[in-house]
C-alpha cells in the first residue's frame, strides 16, 4: 500500500479547528506506520542484518571479553553478572540506534526518490507527518529489539519477566530519541552517499562512547577524557534507562536527559523540515530527482 | 467522617495488612558469616540481605557452626587455638572450647552433643563433649587435617587430610579409624547425603570430587568441572553441600568464582553459577530455599536461589569472609 492510495480513502467527518479531525489523523497515521511495515517486512535482509549485527556482538564479542568483566556490582544489578549479561542492554541500545539512523538513511533515499514530496504536500500539518513516520520507525526498531531479547534469552541473559514489559517505555523513550536525532541529520544530508559520513561520525562515535560495552566507572579508571565524553553523550542515557528498566527500576536521571534530548531533536528535525524556515528550503531539494 | 465509616475503613485497612503480612517472603534468617582477615563476625539478615550486626571475635576465624536449638554459635579462631562460643540473643562470647591448636574445620554430630574438630598442626582429630566442655578424645588422623563430615546416623565421621590426600573413616562410637580411601590431592571437604549412602570429598589442587560409597568405601565416581575460558589450575572446589532430598548438590569453585551444580544422582554438571571471588565455604537456609556463599577475595556473600540456581543478590561484609552458618529458625 503507498501513501498515496492511504490518503485517497481519508474519510470525510467533521473537521476540528486544524481542519481535519482526529479519525483523518489517525488514517494518515495508520498509512504512514503500514508503509514502513510493508517496507520492513519486504526487506527481511534487513531484518536479518539488523539482528545479526548485535547477535555477533553477544556470540563473538562477548564471549572473549567474558572474564575482563564481572568485578564488580553496580546498580542495577544486585549481584555479579557475566559480561553478556552485561553488554545485553547496550545492544538493544545498538539496535535502536542502528534503526534510527537507518530512517534516516531512508528519508533521504525517500527525498532522492521523490517519495519525500509525495508525504510533503499531504495535507496534514508538517510536524504530524514527521512524527507518525517517527512512530513507524521506532515500532520496526522495537520489534527487532524484542526479537533480539528472545535469543539472548536462549544465550542465558534472562532478565526477570517483568522487565521485559518495563523496558518497552524505555526502548520507545530511547527510539524516539535516536529516530528524531537521525531525522535532524536526515535534513542535513544532501545525498544518500554521504550516509557513511553517518555512521563513521554519529553511530559509531556515539555506541563506542557510552556504558554499553564497559561501565562508566571502568572507562573512568582508564580515561577521565573519554569519560566526559561519555557523560556528555545522550546515547549514554538512553543505554543506562534501558538498563535498568530491564531489572524494573527506573533511571530518574537518565529518563529525564533522554526525554530532554528527545524533546531538542524533534523539535530540531520539525524545524528543519518547516518549509517557511527550514534548512530544506533553503537547499530546495524535497523534490528528489523531479 | 462518621463514625461506623471510620470503623469500616479501619477494618480494611487490617484486613489488607493481614493479607500484604501473608504474602510477605518466607521466614527471615540470620546468616553468620566469619571473616577471617578482619577477625569479626558478619550477622546478616537472609530477607532484608543487609549486615544487621559485626561482632568482634578471636583472632583469624574460620571454621562455624551453630547448636541445634540456635542458641550458640560455634567458631574456631584458629589463630587464638579456640573455639569460641558465642550467644546468639545477646552476640556476646560466652564461652570458649579446648580445641587443641590450630583448629580450622569442624562438625556438630547429628545429637548435637559431640563437636569434632581437625587440628591442622598436630594431625589430631579432636573430640569435644559440649555438656562438660572437655576434650574426650583425639584420633590420630593424616597430615593436615582439614575437611569433617558426619553421616546423618552420626555413626561414621569423615576427616580429610590435606597432605596425605586421604578420606579417613572413623567409627563415632569407638573413636577409631576403621577404613582410609585415597582421593584427589588436597582434599578440603567432606559432605554426607541426607541418606548416609555416600560422602563427597572435594580436592582443591585436583580439581575433583570424589563420590565415596560409605558400605564400600571405595570412591564411585569422580566428578570434574570444566568452565569455558578458565583454566584447569582456577577450578578448586572446597565447600560441598547436599540438598536434603539428595538431588542436587553445590561445590564451591574457589578462585574460579563459581559454584557448580551438580545432578547428586547422575554426577552430571547441570551449571556453573557466577558469584563473588575466591568462592569458599557454602550453607543452605533451613528451608533450603536459598544457599549462600562466602567469596573471600571480594568480601561477599552471595545468595543463590536454589529453585532456579540464580544469584539472586551478593551482600558486602567483612574482610576475606571464610564460613557461613544460618540460624535453624
Amino acid at each position: 500500500m503507498t501513501l498515496q492510495s492511504a490518503t485517497h480513502r481519508i474519510p470525510a467527518g467533521p473537521t476540528t479547528g486544524g481542519g481535519f479531525s482526529a479519525r483523518q489523523y489517525l488514517v494518515c497515521l495508520k498509512g504512514i506506520l503500514v508503509r514502513e511495515g510493508l517496507r520492513f517486512l519486504n526487506q527481511r535482509e534487513r531484518f536479518v542484518s539488523s539482528l545479526v549485527r548485535p547477535l555477533l556482538w553477544l556470540f563473538v564479542f562477548a564471549a572473549g571479553f567474558r572474564q575482563v568483566l564481572g568485578v564488580s556490582i553496580i546498580p542495577p544489578y544486585k549481584t555479579y553478572v557475566l559480561y553478556e549479561v552485561y553488554i545485553t542492554p547496550g545492544l538493544c541500545g545498538m539496535i535502536l540506534l542502528f534503526s534510527g539512523m537507518q530512517s534516516s538513511l531512508s528519508m533521504v533515499y525517500d527525498r532522492e526518490m521523490g517519495n519525500m514530496r509525495t508525504l510533503l504536500v499531504s495535507p496534514f500539518p508538517r510536524w504530524f507527518l514527521l512524527v507518525s513516520k517517527l512512530l513507524a520507525g521506532v515500532t520496526v526498531s522495537i520489534m527487532q529489539v524484542y526479537a533480539f531479547l528472545a535469543v539472548a534469552w536462549f544465550w542465558g541473559v534472562r532478565p526477570p519477566w517483568t522487565g521485559y514489559l518495563l523496558v518497552l517505555p524505555a526502548l520507545f523513550l530511547s527510539g524516539m530519541m535516536l529516530c528524531s536525532l537521525g531525522m535532524l541529520l536526515s535534513s542535513m544530508i544532501k545525498q544518500l552517499e554521504n550516509f557513511a559520513g553517518i555512521m563513521n561520525f554519529v553511530i559509531f562515535p556515539m555506541y563506542f562512547a557510552s556504558p554499553a560495552l564497559y561501565p562508566l566507572w571502568r572507562i573512568q579508571e582508564s580515561s577521565p577524557l573519554l569519560h566526559k565524553i561519555c557523560v556528555a553523550n545522550p546515547f549514554t542515557y538512553a543505554v543506562e534507562l534501558i538498563r535498568f528498566a530491564l531489572y524494573g527500576q527506573i533511571d530518574w536521571g537518565s529518563l529525564l536527559i533522554v526525554v530532554a534530548f528527545t524533546a531538542l531533536f524533534l523539535g530540531g528535525a520539525i524545524l528543519a523540515y518547516d518549509p517557511s524556515n527550514g534548512l530544506l528550503s533553503r537547499r530546495q531539494d524535497t523534490g528528489g530527482n523531479a | 467522617m462518621g463514625e461506623s465509616q471510620m470503623l469500616r475503613r479501619l477494618t480494611y485497612l487490617s484486613a489488607g495488612l493481614a493479607v500484604a503480612s501473608m504474602a510477605s517472603p518466607a521466614s527471615a534468617y540470620m546468616v553468620y558469616v566469619s571473616n577471617e582477615k578482619d577477625n569479626t563476625l558478619s550477622v546478616v539478615d537472609s530477607n532484608t540481605k543487609e549486615v544487621v550486626r559485626t561482632i568482634d571475635v578471636g583472632q583469624r576465624p574460620r571454621g562455624i557452626t551453630i547448636s541445634h536449638d540456635g542458641r550458640f554459635i560455634y567458631l574456631c579462631a584458629s589463630d587464638d587455638d579456640t573455639i569460641e562460643i558465642i550467644e546468639t540473643a545477646t552476640y556476646e562470647i560466652v564461652g570458649s572450647l579446648p580445641s587443641g591448636p590450630d583448629p580450622e574445620l569442624f562438625v556438630l554430630s547429628p545429637d548435637g552433643k559431640t563437636l569434632y574438630v581437625a587440628n591442622e598442626d598436630d594431625n589430631l582429630v579432636t573430640v569435644i563433649d559440649l555438656d562438660r566442655k572437655r576434650v574426650v578424645a583425639e584420633v590420630p588422623v593424616g597430615v593436615e587435617p582439614e575437611g569433617m563430615g558426619i553421616s546423618p546416623d552420626g555413626k561414621t565421621l569423615v576427616n580429610t587430610s590435606e597432605t596425605t590426600n586421604m578420606a579417613h573413616f572413623i567409627d563415632t562410637e569407638t573413636n577409631e579409624i576403621t577404613g582410609n580411601v585415597l582421593v584427589d590431592a588436597r582434599p578440603r571437604f567432606a559432605e554426607f547425603k541426607a541418606d548416609n549412602s555416600e560422602v563427597w570429598v572435594s580436592s582443591e589442587i585436583g580439581g575433583t570430587v570424589s563420590v565415596i560409597d560409605n558400605a564400600s568405601r571405595e570412591v564411585k565416581h569422580r566428578i570434574t568441572f570444566e568452565i569455558p575460558g578458565l583454566r584447569s589450575e582456577s577450578i578448586q572446589p572446597v565447600g560441598v553441600r547436599i540438598t536434603a532430598d539428595g538431588t542436587k548438590a553445590y561445590v564451591a569453585l574457589g578462585p574460579a568464582n563459581r559454584v557448580a551444580v551438580v545432578d547428586a544422582k547422575t554426577y552430571e554438571v547441570e551449571k556453573y553459577v557466577l558469584v563473588g571471588q575466591r568462592v569458599w565455604q557454602l550453607a543452605f537456609t533451613p528451608d533450603q530455599k536459598t544457599i549462600i556463599s562466602t567469596n573471600g577475595v571480594s568480601n561477599d556473600i552471595t545468595f543463590i536461589d536454589v529453585a532456579t540456581d540464580e544469584a539472586i543478590q551478593s551482600v558486602t561484609v567483612g574482610s576475606l569472609p571464610w564460613g557461613v552458618v544460618v540460624h535453624p529458625n
